[in-house]
């Protein structure tokens, strides 16, 4: 009786919790109802005895990727009429996927039949006896270990791709070398001078900042501008010197 | 009465309410005097002497702090979001308590003997970031916000390591469960074989619990307080209990996974004569002090180099560590029937 009640209540604030994501206005919220979501999908997995999957959804789909949401969604300031903009225009396509979807389901539905074969392979097998755990592991890595590598490379491309598509070099900031800094000795960064009484350091040829980051006298291998490269910042200060 | 407890539905909401009582109530009374022991250890080490007017040796300072606290006005800024700003500290002293469920402090005495124990305990950890990021998003202030981006970027990024310290240790257990893991230490503790892993995890447990030399997200001379400076009253005082519990918690874990969970050093006389909790706790506290002591001794690390930490050195090398655990318990033999201890 209990695991009926309870899958009647996690079933419902899933589907609450679902419509709400797609109508509530603020879009925190959204996202909020979104896990709220998540975690009621998995308490209907664990009902289903599937605690891996239960345990996963959450830590995967609640835990990680929803966190990257929620960064992008609170630093974005959404406005309502920017969402509403594209509407009219995206309506038709909208329109077209839901249509294809709804139909693919009512297939499904139609055709829906259990395997007669799978029943007995599962009443028969030995995984019945083990954990969830260990018959996940059994069957991923393999009858279906060909499959699971191949996603595998697939998350790799996209992540790699993603890399990709956001790093750009650019070539006026600074970044620490923390193996440079560590091979630096005293005199590469420092020069002592003896100045005499009413004197400064300039009268005497040296300058104070260290000689390494002076301007102009960057290594090679550290990422501000070289000598002799004209950046705009090279450009930038001898505008200003001119001026002056 | 058997009868009642075991096989009525009465009985056992009641049998299970009396469980969790027996193990939080312990746990709540621990992180009052962790805040004690905090303030005692620090003050040894800087040549002080701590709280010491309330009651003796000031063993009553944490009630006096807790009355201050509940007596103050909760002030809630004018233009925050007032559900998410009341549900943050909830959530965040929620999660950090109802992780303790899986944590066993004897051979089977746990709330829950889960079989996926370590994937519940992770799953939680995880969910422990929405406290953090909610409270900085709803206080609707640019400081919160801020903190609230540093200490989540930092919580997920050690999570990684976390997870990856967790997985080999697995591989030399064969089981998800934290019974079975205390257990299968009983010849040796884990610190001992994987060493380098011991090190990484309480490091990276520092900068889960957002503590010293991590404190980012307080970083107290740049964003105040982070993503809590609009907290006041016992709202403040929720995220300050679910920090200390987050420590008690990670000093229990690092303490189960490592350091042999109830099990005594050496399994001789003077050794068993101790009853197993006890053991539990004597190592949480040693890690306890753990925590304590680096706060004193080392300064903040600033945040690039952090996150160097995290990802281009803790990563690459629990990877690593994975991968050769696999290997050396193929190569021979030890762990493929579950169990190196």
């Amino acid at each position: 009786m209990t695991p009926i009640i309870l899958f009647y209540i996690f079933a419902i604030i899933l589907l609450l919790s679902a419509i709400m994501v797609v109508s509530v206005r603020n879009s925190v919220h959204a996202a909020l109802f979104l896990i709220l979501a998540f975690c009621n999908a998995a308490g209907l997995f664990m009902l289903a005895g599937a605690e891996f999957l239960a345990v996963l959804l959450v830590a995967i789909y609640a835990g990680a990727v929803m966190v990257l949401f929620m960064f992008i969604v609170m630093t974005m300031q959404t406005e309502l009429v920017q969402l509403k903009e594209g509407v009219q225009r995206y309506m038709p396509v909208g329109c077209v996927i839901a249509f294809i979807l709804i139909i693919e389901f009512i297939l499904i539905a139609i055709h829906w039949k259990v395997d007669p074969k799978i029943i007995n392979q599962f009443s028969n097998s030995p995984l019945q006896h083990i954990s969830n755990t260990k018959a996940l592991g059994n069957i991923l890595y393999t009858h279906y270990v060909l499959l699971f590598q191949i996603c595998g490379l697939i998350l790799l491309v996209a992540m790699i791709g993603a890399i990709v598509l956001t790093l750009h070099k650019n070539p006026n900031n600074r970044r620490q070398n923390i193996a440079k800094q560590h091979r630096r000795e005293p005199n590469q960064s420092l020069e002592v001078h003896d100045v005499p009484l009413n004197k400064s350091i300039k009268d005497i040829g040296g300058f104070i900042r260290p000689k390494e980051t002076y301007y102009g006298v960057t290594q090679e291998d550290s990422f501000g501008p070289k000598p002799g490269d004209k950046s705009d910042i090279t450009e930038k200060r001898q505008q200003r010197e001119q001026i002056k | 009465m058997e009868h009642f407890f075991f096989h009525t539905l009465a009985g056992s909401i009641v049998l299970i309410v009396l469980k969790t009582l027996a193990l939080l109530v312990p746990v709540l009374v621990g992180i009052a005097y962790l805040t004690w022991l905090e303030r005692k250890v620090l003050a040894a080490i800087m040549l002080r002497k701590g709280p010491n007017v309330v009651g003796p040796f000031g063993l009553m300072q944490p009630f006096a702090d807790a009355v201050k606290m509940i007596f103050k006005e909760t002030v809630i800024p004018a233009k925050a979001n007032r559900v998410l700003f009341f549900i943050a500290p909830i959530l965040v002293f929620t999660l950090s308590l109802i992780a303790w469920a899986v944590i066993p402090v004897n051979n089977g005495w746990a709330v829950a003997n889960l079989n996926i124990g370590i994937l519940y305990l992770l799953a939680i950890s995880s969910l422990g970031v929405y406290g953090t990021l909610l409270a900085g998003w709803a206080s609707n202030s640019k400081y919160s916000l801020l903190g609230a981006m540093r200490a989540t970027a930092q919580m997920i990024s050690y999570e990684v390591s976390i997870g990856l310290i967790i997985v080999s240790i697995l591989l030399l257990v064969g089981s998800a469960n934290l019974n079975d893991i205390v257990l299968a230490q009983r010849r040796i503790w884990f610190f001992l074989p994987m060493f380098p892993m011991f090190i990484i995890f309480f490091i990276s447990c520092l900068a889960e619990t957002n503590r010293p030399p991590f404190d980012f997200a307080v970083g107290e001379s740049e964003l105040v307080a982070g993503f809590f400076v609009e907290y006041s009253s016992m709202a403040f005082g929720l995220f300050f209990l679910a920090e200390y519990g987050n420590m008690i918690l990670m000093s229990a874990i690092i303490s189960i996974l490592f350091l042999g969970g109830w099990l005594p050093p050496l399994d001789y006389v003077p050794f068993t004569w101790i009853p197993a909790p006890f053991w539990l706790i004597i190592k949480i506290l040693f890690c306890l002090f753990c925590f304590i002591w680096v706060r004193s001794a080392f300064p903040r690390y600033r945040y690039d180099q952090l996150m160097r930490l995290g990802w281009k050195i803790f990563l690459p090398f629990s990877l690593i560590w994975v991968v050769l655990t696999a290997g050396f318990l193929m190569s021979t033999g030890i762990g493929i029937y579950g169990g190196a201890g």
